[in-house]
């Protein structure tokens, strides 16, 4: 143990404790920027410096372990000064159009000039301006507002080992930027948005579709349907100052309804559908010795992710098409049948927790229906703000449910938005699709937390099925990894069927999440999809009465041509340069 | 063997090259051979003599006669006269030569000779022929000690010379040394800083390209001495001649079987490669310096862990600079007791100095540690050029301090100058005469740390360039009174909050140049 003292009180704490963390247990809070608590600290920013008696020069709070014996000092007037002398630079060198910037009242930089008590400006604003980064379907990257914390790249390249994020140049003239800085657009960058959460400014966003969505809404002569994430329900509340981890499905529901969508579907449905086209496909794969393991598709970013540094593994990944588009494609066709709406008049919104879901949505080949399948995603962030423009608090609205045919939903469905969550809906239906019995004990805890890497073995009537589950892609490597070894060495591995999901947490970390959360944050949510998936009537997705009215009136029976050719995809090569497709 | 009466060394550094001592030592053999001197007098290649900005130099043996700014026209005076009549050429003497380069193999306490420990061998020996340096008692060190001594011996030696670090802040090497044997490792390595970027300073490339066996032969000490198996020289990529050096230095020491497998059939086993550096400044400090060694963005890392406990790839490294190195074969070869006899009591040894600036004689000089900034400015760097007077010196490089007149009579060594605010750094030495503009010095230091501030600290980053915009607004005379107190006001946030030492060092230039020369700074402000 460690003994210390932190403004003269005394202080225990375990040895490697940095002085950040031992100050907060001392009652002190150092002010931070660029430290993040699911990051390994970078120490770029020096505004949590404090004194440490004998020593001539401060220490960074957030990267300097407390030694025995120390004397720390955390409000003196010399680290006051020098910490408000090193915001003053910084915002000399931000863009501060505070009030019409997308981080408005959600800034870190913001609230820490309010924090250090900054009401007057030292510097006039001094910096070269750039364009704007807008070459991506899915994210803005705003260099103006860039404060260099590095988040984004430590993410990207730490947590996601994509590395599609990295300084260039140097000193003042240092930026963030894609390898050859010719856009996100043009790189390798993934979509998945990990970089837009981790931003404490407004330099990494959305790209934003509200504008269109508005329009479409506001068209008399559009029919505008919507569907929602599993996962949006554990986190729209958030937005709205609501505790983290509030379910709120029902009043999702209602508050889009009074927002002006003329139907109020959820993309729970067609994760139930999911789990019957997937579930079919892997039981097809065992029983006629296809290519195991099969790996889901439901996460964009990993898609795009496998298409450009582990093609070889495409053959191995579903051939179903996610939620979000399986929706998409049946808005347009199944939903346009049964209400004798001219599909080319009706918009197809999602609301989703990912900014990768924007670029899948305008992949080529997803226009199934004769149309682009899916007209526009928003992502949590965006619907928060309709609905607040729109006069709608969250709080206040009553829980209704979704619309038919393309609302009911189980449990199954719901916890698509926790990692592990769609290998065990998918475990749920494939007991049941290979016994013709049902699974009497659902939970299967084993693939369920934050673990980077999950394992289970589930005995299917003596077919011992070998699972595994990945979250976030630094994870997905190590699984793929052994995959490839063992497809390499032995031409077969030892997996059935692997979950990967690109997001830490999985969906309930999205891109698109609310910002300023964290991993714990993120684990509250998955909790609460958990919780609605112990309520329901329903838990496995063959139960659901609407995916069983979907393939009766429409499209015949799982994996049947039908369902193919409107729910079914394929894959590309990508090269590792700028992530275009080499090779269909 | 062929006695010869006369031996012509001309020096073969970076500056004689770019003023064509290639073509002037073609020409001297050409114009030997046509008198049929050409077996009686050799031209050999060695490195620095120690004299800068003077053209091609060259020096006669056995007399002793320097000649500068030799060019292709007086060859054939030169050759006639002195070496075929045995009449020096006056004109192209130079005549300050003496005074800076006698040089002692025992200490005799006058002030004009240079005791030379690490530039012994520089502008003597050809730094291309290996037998040479062995000739001079080259490897005779790391011999001494494979054979005599266990590496907690080599440790203690140079523990108990008193040697610091060469590199700018005086670290004890022994101790660096002590921390790297007790530290647990499979696999150590050794590295030798030679990324030499601090402004007006040439020390470690004169060594590198006069003396390169030495160098190796200090980090095979300090390999022998850690118990590491590889070595790196992380070399300045513009010192292409000491690249070229070095490298020719270590395929010969393999080819002699001083480096690779089983050196000098002990169980020693060591190898040296050479990593060039890209060009910033930022690498001299070592961590940036692992980053870029690894073939990463050249940042600095966070200390602790320091190098000796998890360095280049997570394992156990020694980094020590080239002069530093350069030192220890001396010290392993005569005895830790000979090396404290130079220089002072808390700083032993002697230090290389580059005196620039506007001195009569510009160039490299050794001297003891402990001797006063007045005998180096007046007595080897010949005093102030055209009789002007002395106004100030910027000691250590961009990132040293300035100082008046008034600090003449301090002795310099790396701990007497922490007294007074300074540091002995690089060892550089930028002289000033009364004409200096103070404000434009600093401008131009100030220029450089914006210029190569790595960009990873905010501090730094954002410091270097908003003291970039005050300065150049107080040299153009749009500044005003408080734009100073800005200034102090930016570098104690940086000195206070910056990553590595580039950011925190540039409190130095600042307080001090404001604090010498203030009334020239509020003569410019309004």
């Amino acid at each position: 143990m460690i003994k210390a003292t932190i403004n003269n009180i005394e202080v225990e704490v375990k040895e490697g404790t940095t002085i950040l963390e031992a100050a907060k247990k001392a009652g002190f809070k150092i002010p931070t920027l660029c430290y993040h608590p699911d990051l390994k600290p970078k120490g770029s920013c020096g505004i949590c410096v404090v004194e440490v008696e004998g020593f001539p020069s401060m220490k960074r709070a957030c990267m300097t372990e407390l030694v025995n014996g120390w004397n720390v000092h955390t409000n003196t007037a010399a680290v006051r000064a020098v910490r408000k002398e090193l915001l003053e630079l910084i915002l000399a060198n931000h863009e501060m159009d505070c009030p019409t910037c997308i981080k408005n009242n959600r800034c870190e930089l913001q609230s820490l000039a309010a924090t250090l008590g900054i009401t007057t400006l030292k510097y006039k604003q001094s910096f070269e301006k750039k364009n704007l980064d807008n070459s991506s379907m899915s994210i803005v990257r705003n260099p103006n507002k860039c404060i260099l914390c590095e988040r984004c790249i430590q993410v990207c390249e730490e947590i996601q080992t994509v590395n599609a994020l990295a300084l260039s140049k140097r000193g003042s003239e240092t930026i963030i930027t894609d390898a050859f800085d010719e856009g996100l657009g043009n790189s390798v960058c993934v979509n998945c948005g990990q970089c837009t959460v981790f931003c404490p400014v407004g330099a990494l966003y959305e790209k934003s579709d509200i504008d269109k969505v508005w329009e479409a809404i506001n068209d008399p002569e559009k029919h505008v349907v919507v569907q929602e994430a599993p996962a949006i329900r554990a986190m729209l509340g958030e937005e709205f100052d609501m505790e983290p981890g509030s379910l709120v499905a029902g009043k999702m529901h209602a508050a889009l309804r009074r927002m002006g969508f003329d139907a109020v579907f959820d993309t729970n449905f067609t994760a139930d559908l999911t789990i019957l086209e997937e579930g079919t496909e892997i039981v097809g794969r065992i029983k006629n010795n296809g290519k195991l393991p099969v790996i889901t598709s439901c996460s964009p970013g990993w898609i795009k992710f496998m298409e450009t540094f582990y093609p070889h593994l495409s053959e191995y990944v579903s051939t179903a098409k996610s939620p979000q588009q399986m929706f998409g494609a049946l808005s347009k066709t199944y939903y346009a049948e049964i209400k004798g709406i001219p599909p080319e008049k009706i918009v197809s919104v999602s609301i989703m927790p990912c900014t990768a879901k924007k670029f899948e949505s305008k992949r080529p080949e997803m226009k199934d229906s004769g149309f682009q399948d899916v007209d526009f995603v928003l992502t949590t962030r965006e619907i928060a703000r309709m609905l607040k423009e729109a006069g709608i608090d969250l709080k206040d609205m009553p829980d209704e449910p979704a619309d038919d045919p393309m609302g009911q939903y189980t449990g199954a469905a719901t916890i698509f938005g926790a990692t592990g969550g769609v290998m065990e809906a998918a475990l749920r239906s494939a007991y049941f699709l290979v016994t013709g019995k049902e699974l009497e004990d659902v939970d299967i805890v084993a693939v369920r937390g934050m673990d980077g890497v999950k394992e289970a073995e589930i005995d299917v009537e003596g077919l011992k099925l070998k699972v595994a589950v990945a979250h976030g892609l630094g994870n997905a490597r190590k699984i793929l990894d052994k995959v490839t070894r063992q497809l390499e060495k032995e031409g077969r591995s030892e997996y059935h069927a692997i979950e990967i999901m690109a997001c830490p947490g999985g969906c309930v970390g999205g891109g698109g999440q609310p910002w300023g959360s964290d991993m714990a944050m993120r684990a509250r949510r998955g909790e609460t999809l958990y919780k609605e998936d112990k309520s329901l009537p329903y838990r496995r997705s063959h139960e659901n009465p609407s995916i069983k009215l979907v393939y009766e009136k429409y499209l015949e029976k799982p994996n049947s041509e039908k369902a193919h050719h409107l729910l079914h995809t394929h894959y590309y090569k990508r090269n590792k340069i700028d992530g275009k497709v080499v090779q269909e | 063997m062929n006695i010869v009466r006369n031996h012509i060394l001309i020096s073969i550094d970076a500056g004689t090259l770019m003023a064509g001592a290639r073509a002037v030592e073609d020409a001297l053999i050409k114009e030997l051979t046509k008198y049929g001197l050409d077996k009686e007098v050799s031209v050999l290649e060695t490195g620095s003599l120690g004299i800068t900005g003077r053209g091609v130099v060259l020096v006669v043996y056995p007399e002793g006669i320097y000649y500068a700014d030799v060019t292709i026209k007086d060859v054939p005076e030169l050759v006639e006269e002195h070496l075929l009549k045995g009449r020096p050429l006056k004109r192209l003497i130079l005549t300050e030569a003496p005074k800076r380069t006698i040089i002692t193999k025992e200490k005799t306490g006058l002030l004009k000779e240079q005791p030379r420990i690490v530039l012994k061998n520089c502008g003597f020996i050809n730094p291309e022929n290996i037998d040479e340096y062995i000739a001079a008692g080259g490897y005779e060190a790391i011999a001494k000690a494979l054979q005599t001594m266990t590496p907690e011996d080599v440790v203690n030696e140079v523990k108990e010379s008193g040697l610091l670090g060469r590199g700018g802040a005086g670290f004890p090497t022994g101790l660096k040394w002590e921390f790297a044997i007790k530290t647990p490792g499979d696999e150590k390595f050794v590295i030798c800083n030679a990324d030499e970027g601090e402004p007006g300073t040439f020390k470690d490339r004169l060594i590198l390209e006069g003396d390169p066996h030495k160098l190796l032969e200090g980090m095979l000490i300090a390999g022998y001495a850690i118990r590491a198996t590889t070595g790196f020289v992380y070399i300045r990529g513009e010192y292409s001649l000491s690249i070229e050096r070095i490298e020719k230095a270590i395929s010969d020491a393999r080819s002699y079987g001083l480096l690779g497998k089983n050196i000098l059939e002990s169980n020693f086993s060591f190898d040296i490669f050479v990593k060039k550096g890209a060009g910033a400044y930022v690498c001299g400090e070592e961590t940036a310096l692992i980053e870029s060694l690894e073939g990463k963005r050249g940042h600095p890392r966070n200390k602790p862990p320091f190098p000796i406990n998890a360095g280049l790839w997570g394992k156990p490294t020694l980094v020590n600079n080239v002069e530093t190195l350069a030192n220890v074969p001396e010290i392993i070869r005569n005895g830790a007791a000979w090396y404290k006899g130079y220089g002072t009591e808390k700083c032993s040894g002697t230090k290389v100095y580059t005196i620039l600036g506007h001195v009569a004689t510009p160039g490299l000089i050794e001297t003891e540690m402990g001797t006063t900034l007045k005998d180096i400015i007046f007595e080897y760097g010949g005093g102030i050029r055209e009789g002007k007077a002395f106004k100030g010196a910027l000691i250590g490089g961009a990132a040293g301090a300035f100082i008046g007149p008034e600090m003449l009579d301090v002795k310099m060594d790396f701990i007497n100058l922490r007294e007074y605010a300074a540091a002995l750094g690089s060892g550089a030495i930028l002289v000033m005469n009364e004409d200096t503009d103070m404000v434009d010095m600093l401008k131009s230091v100030l220029h450089f740390f914006k210029h190569e501030s790595c960009g990873h600290c905010a501090p730094c980053r954002l410091g270097t360039a908003k003291l970039v915009d005050i300065i150049d607004e107080i040299a153009a005379l749009k500044g005003k009174k408080e734009d100073l107190e800005r200034m102090v006001e930016i570098t104690q946030a940086m000195k206070n909050a910056s990553f590595c030492p580039l950011g925190q060092s540039v409190s130095l230039p600042v307080s001090s140049a404001l604090k010498y020369f203030r009334d020239e700074f509020m003569a410019r402000v309004s």
